[in-house]
């Protein structure tokens, strides 16, 4: 995988990680793109795009959009697998997931993907150790605000 | 002071924390810009804080904001600083922090690398956990260098969660240092064996992703991997090798056949549409690597044919997508399996989703054989008509096209019928493919001779009727085609019945209005039509009709000359002028017609694209030579009025060309000839298809006459179904024909063997309506035959196209013939200094099985075998696996050893030759332990390495390095890796560095640019040691 991007509706960007090494300027120039090329597409067509010489993989949940680019030879629908389970993670940890939950803890959404993905690759797939993982992890750190909600839960909109 | 703390920190409850600023972010939609410059302002002020905690909140909402796309780059510093942070919550926000904003230019990165090494030998696996992430988004060259060794150790931590991390992330040290490969891949090979699912898993997809981009150094791990997909029921684990297997089948064809099987079994078994497609992908690429010879594999291409369908038929679009995707892999190598399906891939076109319509598209480009070609056509005209959006009408326009000219018109059977769906095409309005129609008219028009008299007779509508084109000039395109059709009735106007009309439909003054280049097209043609027009009426005495000519032409250019184009201008000025002097010479009465002909004669050949590319350069031809010496751009005010006075110099060299005489010319093109003939690589104007045509008789051919039943004048009509129509009935004439005629041979042969039915019509049976010759386009004397591939030098995996499987340099290797084949490694143990790690690799090479083995080492005052507890000082260790024949396994010693020694090791070997009997054999070797095995890279800055070197305790020596051409920093990089330093400080042409050994003597180098070597060591034999080391390191190169 090269990079993930969620952005909102809106094109509001929410996450991003890059698996390649980019220049800021490139790095906006390519998100600003594909945010434009997805959010054009209508809600009844696939899931996959064939853009420059990647391939595109996104998927809606609720306000977000999770959007993969991966190589040529890449399979299509373990991508869309990685970020079902992405949600699933999110949602796990957050207790049904919701866009605010990503905007106001952002740095947490960071942390869980970087236990789930390293460099681009699937680094476990048990998502079980995944949240141990990070609720360990988080043991470490001192304790955090309480989380705000509002929101329409990401995963029950599937 | 006291006050001054209580102070701060009231202030600081007043801080933002991200919460805070992402909802003040939210409240500010109107005015976010400058709120953002007001918080930025502010956590600019919370930086220069000393406490950590506030500096961390502060790097927090800056990662907020770089992601909002602000430039965060000048709080570099501050970042590295929280990751400094011995507490796991700022350290974690720090490493986030870096992995989002660092890349390859940040310099800061420089300073982390110690950082970075002490967080990886952390205690806490989560420290090391996040230093492994963070590393993998912004690791680069230097630190991919620096840190390669200690990564490695990681990949044998104990935690499994290191351990994945680890293995996963050498990956990205391979792309950005490739010299690790090397020494990192027997490691990176055993944890494809790790009992940890999760570490495994991670060793799969690295060698997988290296062996996609050099398969040809991992065939030897197929076993392995054939091993692992058989006994895995981890999908994930699955689809990564299965996907290798499809990178290593082609060069190995064995395989593929061995796969065949399993992969049929898990298409057949399995539930999740992820594998499935992978499997069938795979199954797809052996497929076509097997393509020759492989009979029996038509079931497996079946049975991907038949679940693709199922795919295609799903009612999710993603499937659907993905099932044309794959169906055109196979179309390339089995066309006939696809081509049963021909219903589903139209049924497509019909989807709402556009991107399945462009799949099917695709598809259909490659289903359509001489036998359905008009079919498809005609059900995509009907789509063209009733596609909403231009985008995909273009997009089916272009793709008709494309389908009917592929490989040179081979599928066309009928040119007329082409003609008039190109011309059909033109009534679409507002595509921007004008230009691309008008290239086919021109191509199919110059290069298919026989269909000339019919293509200029539908040019000539064309420009009749071409107000209907050029209804909207501004934005259509399409009056490109008019370029087409006017140079066409110009180039072969004998063929026109009525050249006088088209004459002047080419020259009405709505004409002007038409773009610069057609407009001179049109003016050009224009002459070359007036030409046609004088010959049809030469003889004639005081021709009123060649008259008539020649004044419409002086009625009509005038308008053209005052064309702001600057090309329409001079054309039509040139040709005005002649025309009036043509008038001239009309009106004494003198015969002109000839003399303007030849204005025009000889034919044009269609010259291949390429072909200028393809001109080898002679040679002793130097494109790069000066011809003439540039001139000296030092050339000063002074020295020029001398050249201006210089003497001319009598000049010797003439015009070569002016001697060539009629014979001499003659003579070359019979030679050129001869060449040709016998030049394998020149492609001669025969196409070698199933369509030879005799080349020379062309002219004979008795062109075919037009079928007047089709309507030409009627714009509006669409033709082409006529053609359709008419060629199903010409071939089912065609074929009664042949069935008569076979039935006549049947009867004759009666009582002979009795023939099967010819059955549906083949390929090879339809003959095409027109006998036609494709002229093939010209291409240079001596061209080579192939594109070379540039592959791109910049590609950073071509770099890692590293032969695995020979020795590994820097292990060491004994080999026992016949028996045993052992690599091992030795390095400094970091969990606990007084120990080194001995690492072994073991391959039987016996054809017995091992039962098992026995190390006995010699202990010696130097070193000692770490025996596990209770074990006497002699005994021996026996290594904890047995050996089947072939294979090859790994483990490790440790021992506790001080200094550069040898230890004797003996191996007792239990060889079982069969049930009952086994044999016993005792082999004797020696372990050289090297200096550098007692290194260990330690971090070292420059001012305690000054004040080190100060102190004096250090001795010196040095080193000359001979025949060593290498850029400075690989020097560097080899000298850091195989022995363990690390760079201190580098200053333009030296640089120092430093390590330390594991009884903690200091070892520090001066590398110069000439590669020469001072050393300093508080240990005269050590440094003494290592010096040699590292000039056996650099003999090998």
């Amino acid at each position: 995988m090269q990079f993930m991007l969620l952005f909102s509706r809106q094109g509001k960007l929410r996450l991003q990680k890059w698996y390649v090494p980019l220049s800021d300027k490139e790095k906006k120039k390519i998100t600003r793109e594909l945010v434009q090329t997805v959010l054009a597409r209508k809600p009844k067509m696939c899931s996959f795009l064939e853009w420059r010489d990647l391939k595109i993989v996104y998927k809606r949940y609720a306000s977000l959009y999770f959007c993969c680019a991966i190589e040529d030879q890449d399979n299509e629908l373990i991508t869309l697998e990685i970020i079902h389970r992405y949600v699933e993670l999110l949602d796990k940890y957050f207790g049904s997931v919701c866009e605010l939950d990503i905007i106001f803890n952002f740095e947490k959404a960071y942390f869980i993907l970087d236990e789930f993905l390293l460099g681009g690759e699937a680094q476990e797939t048990s998502k079980k150790n995944v949240l141990k993982a990070i609720e360990q992890a988080d043991l470490l750190q001192e304790v955090s605000p309480a989380l705000a909600k509002q929101n329409v839960p990401l995963f029950v909109t599937v | 002071m006291a006050l001054k703390i209580v102070k701060g920190s009231i202030d600081r409850m007043f801080d933002k924390n991200l919460q805070d600023l992402v909802r003040g972010i939210r409240n500010h939609k109107d005015d976010e810009a400058k709120y953002i410059s007001t918080c930025i302002d502010e956590i600019k002020q919370e930086l220069k804080q000393d406490n950590i905690a506030v500096k961390a909140n502060a790097v927090c909402k800056l990662t907020y904001l770089q992601m909002l796309g602000y430039d965060v780059s000048w709080a570099a510093f501050n970042i590295v600083e929280v990751m400094s942070s011995s507490k796991f919550t700022y350290k974690r926000i720090g490493y986030l922090a870096a992995s989002q904003c660092f890349h390859e230019g940040t310099d800061v990165i420089m300073l982390t690398t110690n950082q970075i090494r002490k967080d990886l030998s952390s205690p806490n696996q989560y420290d090391t956990g996040v230093a492994l992430t963070g590393l993998s988004c912004f690791v680069t060259p230097d630190l991919a260098r620096d840190l390669a060794n200690d990564i490695m150790t990681l990949m044998s931590h104990t935690k499994p969660y290191i351990r994945k991390k680890a293995v996963l992330i050498m990956y990205k040290v391979f792309l950005k240092y490739p010299e690790s490969l090397r020494p990192a891949f027997p490691r990176l090979k055993e944890k494809l064996e790790d009992p940890d699912p999760g570490v495994q898993s991670a060793a799969v997809n690295v060698i997988c992703e290296l062996a996609r981009r050099n398969p040809k150094n991992y065939l030897s791990l197929a076993p392995l991997f054939f091993k692992l997909m058989t006994s895995s029921t981890n999908n994930w684990v699955l689809i990564k090798i299965i996907k290798l297997f499809g990178a290593l089948t082609p060069l190995e064809p064995r395989l593929g056949k061995k796969l065949i099987e399993p992969l049929t079994n898990l298409i057949h078994s399995t539930s999740a549409m992820s594998l499935l497609y992978e499997c069938v992908n795979t199954v797809i690429a052996v497929l076509i690597s097997l393509s020759s010879g492989m009979p029996n594999h038509s079931a497996s291409i079946q049975l991907c044919v038949q679940k693709l369908r199922i795919l295609i038929e799903d009612s999710d679009q993603n499937l659907k997508y993905l099932g044309l995707l794959a169906m055109s892999k196979i179309l390339k190598t089995h066309p006939k399996s696809v081509q049963s399906h021909k219903d589903l891939i139209l049924q497509c076109l019909d989807d709402k989703d556009e991107s399945i319509r462009l799949r099917a598209l695709d598809l259909l480009y490659g289903m359509v054989s001489k036998k359905n070609l008009m079919e498809i056509v005609k059900k995509l005209m009907l789509h063209v008509d009733k596609a909403e959006g231009t985008t995909y009408r273009d997009e089916l326009l272009t793709k008709i096209i494309d389908i009917c000219s592929q490989s040179n018109f081979q599928y066309i059977t009928n040119f007329e019928w082409y003609i008039s769906i190109l011309v059909e095409l033109t009534r679409l309005e507002g595509t921007r493919h004008g230009h691309l129609i008008a290239s086919q008219m021109l191509d199919v028009a110059i290069r298919v001779k026989a269909i000339r008299g019919f293509a200029v007779a539908q040019m000539a509508t064309l420009l009749d009727n071409a107000h209907l084109l050029t209804g909207n000039t501004q934005r259509n395109g399409i009056c490109e085609v008019l370029y087409a059709a006017a140079w066409i009735c110009g180039e072969f106007s004998e063929h026109l019945e009525d050249p006088m009309q088209t004459l002047e439909a080419m020259l009405r003054p709505k004409v002007a209005t038409l773009p610069g280049h057609i407009q001179a097209v049109y003016v050009q043609n224009a002459a070359k039509l007036f030409a046609t027009v004088l010959r049809k009426h030469d003889g004639e005495t005081e021709s009123q009709a060649a008259q008539e000519t020649s004044q419409l032409l002086i009625d009509r250019l005038p308008l053209f000359v005052q064309s702001a184009n600057l090309e329409v201008q001079e054309r039509a000025s040139c040709i005005l002028q002649l025309v009036k002097y043509i008038q001239k010479l009309q009106q004494k009465n003198v015969e002109v017609a000839e003399e303007v002909t030849a204005l025009f004669a000889g034919e044009l050949n269609p010259v291949a694209p390429k072909a200028q590319k393809k001109v080898p350069i002679p040679e002793g031809l130097d494109l790069d030579a000066w011809i003439n010496e540039p001139p000296s751009e030092s050339e000063s005010e002074d020295e020029k009025p001398k050249a201006v006075f210089a003497k001319e110099e009598p000049k010797h060299s003439r015009s070569r060309h002016t001697e060539v005489d009629e014979k001499e010319l003659a003579r070359r093109r019979e030679v050129r000839k001869q060449e040709q003939a016998n030049n394998p690589f020149y492609i001669k104007a025969s196409p070698s298809s199933q369509k030879v045509y005799d080349a020379p008789g062309v002219e004979h051919i008795p062109v075919v006459q037009i079928d007047l039943s089709v309507p030409l004048k009627v714009p509006g009509m669409p033709m082409s179904d006529q053609y359709l129509k008419l060629e199903v009935e010409r071939r089912q004439k065609e074929k009664a024909e042949r069935k008569k005629k076979e039935k006549k041979k049947k009867r004759e042969k009666r009582g002979k063997e009795r023939k099967a039915d010819s059955g549906p019509e083949s390929e090879e049976d339809i003959t095409p309506a027109h006998q036609v010759d494709i002229v093939t386009e010209e291409m240079p004397e001596n061209a080579l035959p192939s594109d070379d591939d540039d592959k791109d030098p910049n590609d950073p995996h071509k770099a890692l196209d590293i032969d695995l499987d020979k020795y590994v340099p820097y292990c060491r290797h004994l080999q026992f013939i016949h028996v045993l084949h052992i690599v091992y490694d030795i390095q400094g143990n970091h969990q606990d200094e007084s120990k080194v790690v001995v690492s072994v690799i073991f391959e039987n090479k016996s054809d017995s099985f091992l039962k098992s083995m026995e190390f006995n080492v010699l202990d010696s005052l130097n070193s000692k075998l770490q025996r596990p507890e209770g074990a006497g000082a002699h005994d021996s260790l026996t290594v904890p696996f047995q050996l089947p024949p072939g294979q090859d396994t790994h483990a490790f010693l440790f021992v506790s050893s001080v200094s550069v020694s040898i230890v004797a090791v003996c191996i007792d070997c239990f060889l079982m030759q069969s049930d009952e009997s086994s044999t016993h054999e005792k082999l004797d070797f020696k372990l050289h332990f090297t200096c550098t095995s007692y290194l260990i890279t330690t971090p070292c800055y420059s001012d305690a390495y000054a004040k080190l070197l100060e102190s004096g305790d250090l001795k010196g020596s040095s080193l000359r390095l001979e025949g060593i051409n290498m850029p400075f920093h690989h020097l560097l990089a080899r000298i850091c890796f195989h022995h363990h330093f690390s760079v201190v400080e580098r200053i333009d042409s030296c640089a120092s560095m430093y390590s330390r050994s594991i009884q903690g003597h200091h070892v520090c180098l001066l590398v110069k640019t000439t590669v020469s070597i001072d050393a300093k060591c508080d240990e005269p034999s050590l440094l003494g040691n290592v010096l040699d080391e590292i000039k056996q390191t650099f003999s090998k190169c």
